[in-house]
């Protein structure tokens, strides 16, 4: 197996009475995509709240790669190599497609106060940008307006944005929600190239599309981690089947 | 950011206008222009805030005053100081006034940050509405406008009133070529991602708290320059200048102009200091007929003069009207 | 500072601090169930002192006055919610920023032309005029006490409107979660009238009460609206609690700053506001929100 790159121990988010996430300890190794299912509630997009720093533990903590990162905010997150994207499309509306890409690759310039600097000059950013462009499949729309584009493609464009920071682990929370099938098998076919050299901690509903690309999964129900194992190791699970694929599968939305 | 071909045109154009305008115009009218130019400068720079970083200040008159102040408090009553030291001092006294009123309410967001940012601002109107020394609320003259010497020999008399005029002229041009400048640099990317989408720009690796904060610093250093210009032009600063009224006033003509563009807070400047000049002829009560216009404004030209004459120019009014709530930016599905 | 000293600056403290809770919990009620900014709520404030001085010389009689002058304020402030406010509950906030800042000069001007721009006091009614003994040599205006008493008696009735009616659980509702009430199926429209117009009729009332202490002069509200600001800011936006708290916490700091820091006094309020949010930014009893 490949070595740990990002774990937690008993990490735990409260809003008053609710614990969303539970006492949760996981290791997540390299170059693995490790996919995170339960029912809507089971904390999953609280659990990357955590992991991205959009949110502080209650209690616990997060190492990657042996650091503590659980009291980082969650630009300084980003800048150790740890990319997300957002359920709800996350990008700059107002930005042509490659602004939103260069806005990303230039987060790895040491710091941006630079204030007479021409932007446009700095060619790598450019480059990079261009290349992430190439990668999430949007090369031909570098001059759209986000918010002008379709929903699928803003959802492309939000992880070609994400790759522009040239990040070691992914954190996806529903790429594929709302998106028509066409759109879908392309974001999975994304997912599948982006797997060749990055871990990926996946949240997904679409079940098929889970076994598909997953090495791992992680069970999630109120809160807590009810299993984690290899897809077959998952699917065989009593407890989960009961817990979880009974009903969640056939009524997703 | 890039102005568009016609606008650099249209900008050129414009410089070359004012550029001869003491030759053609009278006194009065030349002296009006100047007064646009400075109240162009200082909405510039509150362009910059609200415009391009998203941050809605109501107490910009703050920096505005207080480096009018400053001057007024360096300037001796038999002589005017040199502008190399005053106008720097000024400025620096300005900015640190922001970096200090910014690093509490930077942090802040919405309804707080247009709260606190006028609080704040009060709390300079305040001070200096009660320094006695400094004249308390009747505030100081200017009695020598500050001079431009090297050794004994003077490169610029502003006392002369086209000198100054041109001195204006060059602080606007200059002023607008900085800012675009530093909208085209790497620092200018960023403000314009946090005016888009703030926490997405802090989770693609940004700390955008120090961004904000030298946005607001700037702005308060250029407005600290349009105050210092201020005071030199009608030789009194008062509290009065620091306001809250200003505030108000200079954020009306942004938008008056055209938030976003640089170039369209100074046809705000000019359209607002035209119609004032006006108004006041006819009505002693013209701030009741300003009061109508900033309702209609707020109501039906939330893009400015600038954007009304885009959608003339290129008639893409659906598009752009359809987007015209800056506040809520939905993410079309 | 000795005893007697200390007790009168508390009682002046506490008055202007029930002033303020006045004008700011309707403000706070604006922000938090509206979410609109009212730059416009101070003249409300002054409006209320006018008027009041205005009926206060045609009926001679103060009571009576204000029992005529809220109702006169209650339909302005509806006027004005119908034919200004109304159109902002889609808009961004500089949209707010600068109607209301427009209404500001408007009613600043109608001031101007009803009343012009001279001073004007209201007397203390005869049967509040007098002083009661504090201590044995000090006294102390009965009219101050009656103001912190009617502050009192306000503050308690909302609280109990808050906590025990339908209108006072959607007002809770309302300001922690504005789709929740819009689900309920209440008519938005009706609660918004009622909560601008009670915040307005708060204001005024505020202005009123204070016409016989503060003189009537143009330009009256803006400064008790900046230092209302303050309150929402240090309470927490929308936490009438919240409000009450800060009304008291500048209210005492005023009156102790004149007294300590003469030289600095109306900057106290200003470092005191600085200094609670550094400790916390959304204000003592604010939500934290994402934006």
């Amino acid at each position: 197996m490949t070595p740990v790159i990002l774990s937690t121990q008993d990490l735990t988010a409260q809003f008053g009475a609710i614990s969303a996430v539970d006492f949760v300890s996981l290791e997540f190794r390299q170059q693995q995509l490790h996919a995170i299912i339960g029912p809507n509630g089971a904390g999953k997009t609280t659990f990357i709240n955590l992991l991205s720093g959009e949110l502080m533990p209650t209690t616990g903590t997060i190492h990657y790669l042996g650091k503590d990162i659980s009291q980082l905010s969650a630009d300084k997150i980003s800048r150790l190599g740890i990319g997300r994207s957002f359920q709800k499309t996350n990008i700059f509306p107002t930005f042509s497609c490659l602004q939103n890409c260069l806005l990303g690759a230039q987060s790895r310039l040491p710091h941006s106060m630079h204030f007479f600097q021409r932007a446009s000059r700095l060619t790598d950013v450019t480059e990079r940008a261009q290349r992430s462009l190439a990668l999430c499949g949007l090369s031909d729309r570098e001059n759209s307006i986000a918010a002008m584009m379709s929903y699928g493609e803003q959802r492309q464009l939000e992880i070609g944005m994400m790759l522009a920071t040239e990040p070691q682990l992914l954190l996806l929370d529903e790429p594929l929600a709302g998106m028509g099938t066409i759109e879908a098998q392309r974001v999975i076919e994304l997912i599948q190239a982006l797997k060749q050299d990055h871990t990926i901690i996946l949240i997904e509903h679409d079940m098929q599309a889970v076994f598909v690309v997953a090495d791992r999964l992680t069970v999630m129900v109120n809160g807590k981690v009810i299993a984690t194992g290899t897809v077959a190791e998952i699917r065989a699970n009593k407890m989960v089947q009961e817990a979880f694929f009974a009903d969640e599968v056939i009524g997703d939305d | 950011m890039e102005f568009s071909r016609p606008v650099r045109w249209l900008l050129l154009l414009a410089v070359l206008l004012l550029a001869v305008f003491p030759f053609v115009g009278a006194d009065y009218y030349t002296e009006l222009v100047v007064r646009i130019m400075i109240f162009g400068i200082f909405a510039m720079s509150l362009d910059l805030l609200i415009g391009f970083t998203g941050l809605v200040s109501f107490g910009h008159a703050a920096f505005f005053g207080l480096a009018g102040y400053v001057l007024a408090i360096v300037t001796p009553e038999s002589s005017g100081v040199s502008l190399f030291w005053s106008l720097p001092l000024s400025i620096l006294a300005s900015g640190l006034a922001a970096a200090i009123i910014g690093w509490f309410s930077v942090r802040t967001t919405g309804i707080y940050f247009i709260m606190i940012t006028l609080a704040f601002a009060q709390m300079v109107f305040y001070y200096f509405q009660e320094a006695v020394q400094w004249g308390g609320s009747d505030g100081m003259f200017l009695f020598f406008r500050p001079t431009v010497t090297i050794g004994n020999t003077v490169i610029l008399d502003l006392e002369q009133n086209r000198t100054f005029y041109y001195f204006v002229l060059g602080s606007l041009v200059a002023s607008l070529l900085l800012v675009k400048r530093l909208l085209g640099s790497p620092f200018g990317r960023v403000i314009m991602g946090i005016k888009a989408n703030e926490s997405r720009t802090r989770a693609i690796g940004y700390a955008t708290f120090y961004y904000k904060w030298v946005s607001f610093i700037i702005a308060g250093m250029l407005a600290g320059l349009a105050g210092y210009l201020e005071v030199t032009h009608t030789g009194t600063i008062s509290p009065g200048y620091l306001a809250w009224h200003e505030s108000g006033i200079v954020i009306m003509v942004v938008v008056l102009g055209g938030l976003g563009t640089l170039y369209g807070p100074v046809i705000g400047a000019f359209v607002f200091v035209v119609l004032q000049d006006t108004l006041q002829d006819y009505t002693s009560h013209w701030l009741l007929i300003m009061g109508i216009l900033v309702i209609l404004i707020a109501l039906f030209l939330p893009k400015g003069v600038t954007g009304l004459l885009d959608q003339i120019l290129y008639r893409q009014g659906i598009q752009n009207t359809n987007n015209e709530d800056h506040g809520h930016q939905d993410h079309r599905t | 500072m000795d005893l007697t000293v200390f007790l009168v600056q508390v009682l002046n403290g506490v008055q202007y601090g029930f002033l303020l809770f006045l004008v700011s919990s309707g403000l706070t009620l604006v922000f938090g169930i509206m979410g609109i900014i009212n730059l416009a709520h101070g003249a409300f404030y002054m409006f209320g002192a006018y008027i009041v001085f205005w009926l206060n010389g045609v009926l001679g009689n103060f009571f009576m006055a204000i029992l005529l002058g809220v109702p006169i304020m209650i339909v302005l402030s509806l006027v004005i919610e119908r034919f200004a406010i109304s159109y902002l509950y889609q808009r961004d906030h500089l949209c707010q920023l600068l109607l209301t800042y427009g209404l500001i000069l408007i009613l600043n001007e109608a001031q101007l032309l009803i009343w012009g721009s001279d001073f004007y006091s209201v007397p203390v009614p005869e049967i509040l005029s007098g002083r009661i003994a504090l201590t044995e040599n000090q006294d102390y205006p009965i009219y101050r006490l009656f103001i912190s008493v009617v502050g009192l008696l306000l503050a308690g009735g909302m609280y109990l409107v808050i906590q025990k009616t339908r209108l006072g659980m959607i007002v809770r509702a309302g300001a922690s979660n504005r789709e929740m009430v819009e689900v309920l199926g209440i008519n938005i429209n009706l609660v918004f009238s009622i909560v601008f117009s009670v915040g307005a009729a708060l204001a005024a009332f505020s202005g009123m009460i204070a016409a016989p202490v503060s003189s009537v002069f143009p330009g009256m509200g803006n400064g008790i609206l900046i230092v209302s600001f303050v309150v929402v800011v240090i309470g927490g936006i929308g936490s009438i609690k919240g409000a009450f708290i800060g009304a008291m916490l500048i209210g005492l700091a005023t009156t102790f700053g004149q007294v300590l820091l003469p030289n600095l006094a109306s900057m106290v309020v200003y470092a005191l506001m600085a200094g609670i949010l550094v400790w916390r930014p959304q204000g003592l009893y604010g939500r934290t929100t994402s934006s």
